[in-house]
């Protein structure tokens, strides 16, 4: 459908449509057939008699012939240089490149109206790239003086097609406009967004181990993506780290580290009691210190959208919101489901459900039962994960619920000092309440999934480098009569065959072990 | 013929607005004879709307009841309800408003059964329902058609020979009015039917100092459907994220295979300059999200086609997307009401080219400002023929508009030696018989 209009597609196209709109424009007569120029035509066929009819029609083809042939439309230019009645003749010069061609043609004509209207015809052959831009503007201003009539500029009839030679965007004005748009969104926030946006406080529970780094950065990303003021309470297993602690420094939030006198534990069942534990925690620290704002459960390695922190302006008192379930399953073999499993399988969504009314009725919850006897026990095995019952992530609470006093309160909250003290298993927020019903659904009734909750850790174990710096740095030592590249694949092979230790192994090997070499090989010196 | 959309349906008010509250900070205007003045209000408060006043005053949300008088003649129903009961498709195609206006004006308080009252008079003739398969309305017998019309109610009526029409209005929604043609050059040719010389022409089309907009014509918006744009809206708060949107044609294949007809070039110099540019979101597609698009994007553009107007000024105005009026010498919809370059861009034809740069170099401030020009409840209203009719729409529009040409001059009346209508001029073929 999209043509492009260099020259030469325009000689095959204009080719064929200049045999057939020529013929036709030549019997068209008076009235003008399917051609714009029929004005045009009716001042030069007008006062024709009828017996040179075919000498004209002959011209006409002569005419066709010779515009197959130059590609434009030859016989419109030769009727109005030769036939037109009162004809302003202006060319215009072509420009330096002597492959362009161009003649403007003009006529006028007088309608019933008594107003002068102009017809301009350009016609430009460029044997070059791109055609050069013809500007159809009109040189008979001065003809005007018809019925007092002010001259339109516009004019009617076949224009040229203005491409500029370098088409393509100026990275200026690329950046400029997209400074438009964003003052244009911050605009838009400010009259329908969130009148006054409170205070977000959120709570992680987290941990020193191999794949802390990984998900707390991932988590201050987002964070400090969030538009609102923001202040991230972090409750660490074990005490605090260091390592933990210069993570959150660098972020450049607001940062309250709390310590969390017992360690994380090794299974996944104490391990979920424990972040309970520690989420409890750090509610009473937002009860003690008074802090006001609406409380996120964001666990370090949950993904979290930031609609979701726009939704969660909206709470009044306690929320939930949907939670998408990404149970992680670790290994290649992913555990083999029947297809009767595979037919049941809901959708891995955690999160309230509306009625019709959009009333709270209920609860989705993550269905288990074809995960069962296939999930972890144990933190780092590679088997699904799977969440329980309702996860904390898909609550929202408003900050003043937790204090003593606070104006407004609802009743059906219980006080937070009733809460797991006799050492109960704290499973979800539900527990805060006298009544569950009360609870608001956000993100559309949890139609939209806000986050998404996902565990996955490495075995309690494995290595890593302390904060993630190397230390000391690695040093690999060559003997200088070797070439290193033998050593290399020694020291790859000498990896491999620490499974074999019993193994000899014939290959050459360094004269100096690299403090990393845990290989037991017995190894030949050369 | 204009782009070829299809007509569409009424709406209701409040759902589509933010409520004005209050109006914007100070603002001069440089202005000429023509545009118009912002009107200033030391109000102070912070509003996301701001005031319309165009040329005319702050005529926007006037009342036309008790301001004139129109008499609507009863004309037999083959030149109205007999025509729509053919083809109902005239109902929702976007020349739709000379059917509604009539049956406006039936129930309306402004409607006087005594013609001897009346400011105006209203001859309701359906002159664009004569539709092909497509759907596309033929103005070959419409003519005849006005003729017949005329002649009518000449003879059963002595107010169109006491004015010779003067005081009389026409509904004319076609591609270039009462020249009753699609194509321009044979529409300029014919030029306005000479028996509507004196006539006030209520009319889509406007271009300055062009043979089908005469002196004194009102300029009205396509017919649009306010229900189907209702259902496409989406919440406010969703970022504008497209910088230019269009969705059209460049090339019109069938009616201008050579090229540089359709829409005077202008339309293919868009797509060859800016195809690859990625702020400009154009192409010929037609996607199911189209509204909501137009809501998450910050200028619309509103190139001419076969003639200058078209139904995405409408729908730029309704979702809030400033329009970019790519049509020399347009004359848009209640020009006198609204002060159309306060709140949209106009470019020349001959510089889209440089159109990235033109709208990269507009001040926010500006910007800001037109998109809290159309965020005024008045400013939709104004575009819209809902039915039932709701104050401040397009109908009241057209009366205010008519009201502001009252008092009548003297010379509406024709006076012995005053040069009367030629009954027979015009093309032969105008002259026959309709039906």
């Amino acid at each position: 459908m999209m043509k492009s209009l260099l020259p030469q597609s325009q000689l095959r196209r204009s080719a064929a449509a200049a045999a057939s709109a020529a013929a036709a424009r030549s019997s068209g007569g008076a009235s003008g057939g399917g051609g714009a120029d029929g004005v045009s035509s009716d001042a030069g066929a007008g006062g024709r008699a009828p017996a040179t009819s075919t000498f004209w029609f002959l011209l006409h083809a002569l005419c066709c012939l010779v515009s197959l042939f130059l590609g434009f439309r030859f016989s419109r230019l030769l009727f109005f240089l030769l036939f037109s009645t009162t004809a302003l003749y202006s060319s215009t010069s072509s420009s330096s490149s002597s492959a362009v061609l161009r003649a403007t043609t003009t006529t006028t004509t007088t309608t019933t109206t008594t107003t002068t209207t102009t017809n301009t015809f350009t016609l430009s052959f460029a044997a070059g790239s791109n055609p050069p831009p013809s500007n159809p503007s009109n040189h008979s201003a001065a003809l005007d003086d018809a019925a007092g009539h002010t001259q339109s500029h516009v004019v009617v009839g076949r224009h040229g097609i203005r491409i500029r030679p370098w088409p393509h965007p100026d990275p200026v004005e690329v950046m400029r406009a997209h400074r438009i748009m964003e003052r244009v969104q911050e605009e838009q926030r400010r009259w329908y967004g969130v009148k006054e946006p409170r205070h977000v406080l959120v709570v992680t529970p987290t941990y020193s181990r191999a794949f802390q780094a990984l998900h707390l950065t991932g988590l201050l990303h987002s964070l400090r993506n969030v538009p609102y003021p923001l202040t991230w309470i972090v409750v660490e297993a074990g005490g605090t780290t260091n390592a933990t602690a210069s993570l959150l420094a660098r972020s450049g939030l607001t940062i309250v580290h709390i310590p969390f006198p017992d360690r994380m534990p090794h299974d996944w069942a104490d391990r979920h009691a424990t972040e309970n534990r520690m989420r409890l925690h750090a509610l009473r620290v937002i009860r003690e210190r008074k802090m006001d704002g609406v409380i996120v459960f964001a666990d370090d390695s949950n993904v979290h959208s930031m609609e979701l922190f726009d939704e969660v302006q909206k709470v009044q008192w306690m929320g939930a919101v949907s939670v998408g379930i990404l149970a992680h399953t670790g290994t290649a073999d992913q555990p083999r489901l029947s297809e009767e499993d595979k037919q049941n399988m809901p959708l891995p969504v955690q999160g309230p459900a509306c009625n019709s009314s959009g009333q709270l009725a209920g609860w989705h919850t993550f269905n288990s039962l074809p995960f069962t006897g296939k999930t972890a026990t144990v933190v780092g095995e590679a088997a699904p994960v799977l969440p329980r019952g309702l996860e904390w992530a898909g609550f929202v609470l408003n900050s003043r619920m937790l204090w003593k006093e606070a104006d407004g309160k609802p009743d059906w909250v219980k006080d937070l000092d009733a809460v797991g003290e006799n050492g109960e298993e704290i499973e979800n927020p539900l527990i805060l309440l006298n009544d569950a019903s009360s609870v608001e659904p956000l993100g559309n009734c949890g139609k939209k999934i806000l986050l998404w909750w996902l565990r996955v850790e490495a075995r309690a174990d494995s290595k890593f480098p302390q904060g993630w710096v190397i230390e000391p740095p690695l040093e690999v030592v060559i003997p200088a009569k070797r070439t290193p590249w033998p050593e290399t694949t020694t020291e790859l092979s000498s990896e491999l065959v620490d499974t074999k230790p019993d193994q000899e192994d014939r290959r050459l090997s360094r004269t100096n072990r690299s403090s990393r070499s845990r290989s037991t090989t017995k190894r030949k010196e050369n | 013929m204009v782009g070829g959309r299809v007509g569409r349906g009424p709406v209701s008010a409040a759902a589509l607005l933010v409520a004005a509250c209050a109006f914007a900070v100070l603002f001069s205007s440089p202005v000429g004879a023509a545009t118009a003045a912002v009107e200033v209000d030391g109000g102070a408060a912070q509003g996301n709307t701001e005031r319309i006043s165009g040329s005319a005053g702050d005529v926007l949300e006037d009342n036309p009841v008790g301001r004139l008088k129109v008499f609507v003649y009863d004309l037999p129903s083959k030149y109205n309800k007999r025509i729509v009961a053919k083809d109902p498709r005239c109902l929702n195609h976007m020349f739709a408003a000379e059917i509604f206006m009539h049956r406006f004006l039936l129930s309306s308080a402004v409607r006087t059964l005594n013609p001897e009252q009346a400011d105006w008079f209203y001859a309701p003739v359906y002159t664009t329902c004569d539709l092909t398969p497509a759907g596309l309305p033929l103005p070959f017998k419409s003519p005849r058609m006005m003729r017949s019309a005329i002649q009518f109610l000449s003879r059963k009526w002595p107010y169109w020979n006491r004015t010779d029409g003067a005081d009389h209005f026409f509904v004319v929604p076609h591609d270039f009015g009462a020249c009753f043609h699609y194509q321009e050059e044979k529409a300029i040719e014919r030029g306005i039917l000479p028996l509507l010389r004196r006539a006030t022409l209520v009319q889509t089309f406007g271009q300055k100092n062009h043979v089908c907009l005469k002196e004194g014509s009102i300029t009205i918006p396509p017919y649009a459907p306010p229900q189907k744009m209702q259902a496409h809206l989406i919440p406010p708060d969703t970022p504008r994220s497209i910088f230019v949107y269009f969705r059209g044609l460049f090339y019109d294949n069938g009616n201008d295979p050579e090229g540089g007809y359709y829409a005077r070039g202008a339309r293919a110099s868009l797509w060859e300059n800016f195809k690859n540019n990625p702020l400009f979101d154009i192409s010929t597609e037609h996607p199911a999200t189209y509204y909501e698009d137009m809501q998450r994007s910050v200028f619309c553009l509103c190139p001419l086609g076969w003639a200058p107007w078209s139904p995405r000024l409408v729908e730029a105005v309704v979702f809030g997307c400033i329009p970019v009026i790519i049509a020399d010498d347009i004359v848009l919809p209640f020009a006198d009401a609204i002060p159309w370059d306060e709140i949209g861009v106009f470019v020349d034809e001959e510089d889209v080219p440089t159109l990235d740069t033109i709208l990269t170099s507009i001040s926010i401030d500006d910007i800001l400002r037109k998109q809290r020009l159309l965020a005024n409840p008045s400013m939709k209203q104004a575009m819209f023929f809902p039915q039932p009719a709701q104050p401040r729409d397009a109908f009241h529009q057209i009366l205010n508009g008519l009201a502001r040409k009252l008092p009548h001059p003297e010379s509406v009346y024709i006076k012995p030696g005053d040069n009367r209508l030629n009954w027979t001029a015009g093309p032969v073929a105008d002259l026959k018989r309709w039906k």
